[in-house]
């Protein structure tokens, strides 16, 4: 029997039960092969479908290819649909009792909640390699050399990361799977109202603030830049937007100081 | 006397205004089954809760093989396994996975924690479906699975919170029998049950818990024995029900229960009354019986009289 006393072997622990954790996310997966296919069919079909149905309707301020514009959104929206996966999964195993047994067995605490965002980062990584895929069948690419491309990529997945972290707390919080499967259609208009797949610049001024201060805005604008794609903010354009990477980084860490503490919080706190 | 498996004393436990538990004291000896009966919101599952380190109590304190469920909780979840209402498999998995999940989160080395999931699954009967999706398991499948997973480790004390809830005849049958040969391993289990019947086949002693405390402890028969024996006696004239009625109140001293349109049941007091007197007496008031009947009261009789719910009995 292990005796979770001495520091580093806790540590190890809580290494060894996360992956066990991730493990079980991908046989999941793997029981479910429809799943994957729909998962990573979807950002395939929306490449396409706002590529080229909008694209044929929208005109980019200070000109460029519509396609090399929606990208870096499409690559937002994806980024941002983590917290939903993971909410949706952590309620239902706090409202099957599975979170119960993990509770009741002498396994790392933090596990848990380490092994599901730890899932949802390979999850997450396997959606962009899709993205990217289809985003170069239909003319995107970045432009300004590996280090800038790479660093675009590295800002996607720390903010993914932070936000699943907010998808446990609120997993935790609301520990029903069915009012989780019901907050999940607030992902789309929260992706929508920002600089993503239309220039804010003709929304009028009170959805433009919204849309201008929203994080979704703040990364596809930061991507825009390190990918050295077309819609660079104008000069008078609101501080996030102006400086995005900053906004970005400020976001994240945020989300992580805040939601971090909070979801180990309330998941060895649960039922007390 | 060695200190018992499980020991409870005066837990207390509030939600809001709702007193789940209100000094509930518990006493469990090492390798026996222990039947926590009670109605819905008594607090079975609160007291389990709380046994199985899931909930802290507000006052009072539990030990499970002398480790305390608040200060030890480490060592007490090394030495337990928790089961039914409030424990679950994952119903994306196969059941091969789950066990082979839980084994690994139990730290035991990945083919130690192989051959233990071939080996539970064996044992239990659920070798064709081990690599089926829980998913599409049936009930009783389900509860078994769920019942093996806590068996992994070989816990010293099991928790079984209404295991068989909802289960057909066939399958709680199959349950009863797993449960059992648990004990024959020295295994201690504790069982809530609101099923009466489960309780009297399966537990050694037996605890009634009412409004958050144990109102009676004792084996089956000892609580049978508390509320004496029962007289059953079926007319064959409808009609003759109230004269029946009085023949037996004057005999025992209690109203007699109508359980039918032709029937009477009735508490007998202490064990002096004969059967033939009764029939002598019912002959003598002129009433016809079609069968009297003396007989052990069913648990759910003590139970009703206990917990002082409505009298009328099936």
């Amino acid at each position: 029997m292990t005796a979770l006393t001495a520091p580093l072997d806790r540590l190890r622990w809580t290494l060894t039960d996360g992956l066990t954790l991730v493990g079980r996310e991908l046989a999941r997966l793997r029981q479910e092969p429809g799943q994957i296919v729909a998962a990573l069919l979807f950002p395939a079909v929306m490449v396409v479908l706002f590529g080229y149905v909008f694209g044929s309707a929208i005109r980019v301020p200070g000109g460029g290819d519509y396609r090399e514009y929606l990208m870096p959104g499409l690559f937002a929206m994806v980024t941002f649909s983590a917290w939903l996966g993971v909410m949706t999964r952590t309620a239902s195993d706090a409202s099957r009792g599975v979170m119960d047994r993990f509770r009741s067995m002498p396994m790392a605490r933090l596990a848990v909640p380490f092994g599901q965002t730890g899932a949802d980062l390979l999850t997450g990584l396997l959606m962009l390699t899709v993205m990217v895929t289809a985003g170069l069948l239909v003319g995107w690419q970045p432009h300004r050399g590996l280090i800038p491309t790479t660093q675009a990529f590295l800002l996607m997945i720390l903010l993914r990361y932070a936000l699943s972290w907010v998808g446990v707390y609120v997993g935790l919080a609301v520990k029903n799977d069915q009012i989780a499967d019901a907050l999940v259609p607030l992902g789309l208009p929260f992706t929508m109202l920002s600089n993503a797949f239309v220039p804010t610049g003709g929304m009028p001024p009170w959805l433009r603030l919204l849309a201008d201060w929203n994080p979704v805005s703040a990364l596809t604008a930061a991507t825009r830049e390190l990918f050295g794609n077309p819609g660079a903010p104008s000069a008078t354009a609101a501080w996030p937007l102006a400086h995005p990477v900053t906004t970005v980084l400020l976001w994240s860490a945020t989300l992580l100081a805040i939601f971090v503490p909070l979801s180990l919080r309330a998941y060895t706190r649960q039922g007390r | 006397m060695p200190e018992p498996i499980v020991l409870a004393e005066g837990l207390r436990k509030s939600f809001g205004d709702t007193h789940a538990l209100r000094g509930l004291d518990l006493t469990i000896p090492k390798g026996t089954i222990c039947g926590v009966l009670g109605p819905n919101g008594a607090g079975k599952t609160t007291a389990v809760r709380i046994l199985a380190t899931l909930s802290d109590p507000d006052a009072g304190h539990a030990r499970i093989a002398g480790y305390d469920v608040v200060r030890d909780a480490g060592q007490v979840r090394a030495r337990i396994g928790l089961a039914g209402q409030y424990a679950a498999v994952d119903d994306k998995l196969t059941g091969r996975a789950n066990l082979r999940m839980f084994a690994r989160l139990s730290h035991l080395p990945r083919r130690q924690a192989h051959r233990r999931a071939d080996e539970l699954l064996e044992r239990f009967g659920l070798t064709d479906a081990a690599d089926r999706q829980v998913a599409g398991y049936s009930g009783g499948m389900r509860r078994r699975l769920d019942l093996i997973t806590s068996l992994i480790l070989r816990p010293q004390v099991l928790f079984l919170d209404e295991p068989t809830t909802g289960l057909d005849p066939r399958s709680r049958g199959e349950i009863w029998d797993n449960i059992r040969e648990l004990v024959t391993d020295g295994t201690t289990v504790l069982l809530t049950t609101q099923y009466l019947d489960e309780a009297d086949h399966l537990a050694d002693d037996i605890a009634v818990v009412d409004h958050g405390h144990v109102i009676a402890t004792g084996t089956p028969d000892q609580l049978k024995a508390t509320i004496g024996d029962r007289l059953d006696v079926v007319l064959q004239d409808p009609d003759a029900l109230n004269q029946a009625a009085t023949v037996l109140k004057a005999l025992t001293t209690t109203e007699p229960t109508t359980t039918g349109a032709d029937r009477l049941s009735v508490a007998l007091p202490g064990g002096s009354l004969k059967l033939a007197d009764v029939v002598r007496e019912l002959d003598r008031a002129e009433v016809a019986a079609a069968d009297v009947r003396l007989r052990r009261p069913t648990l759910d009789e003590v139970f009703l009289r206990l917990t002082d719910r409505k009298q009328t009995v099936r």
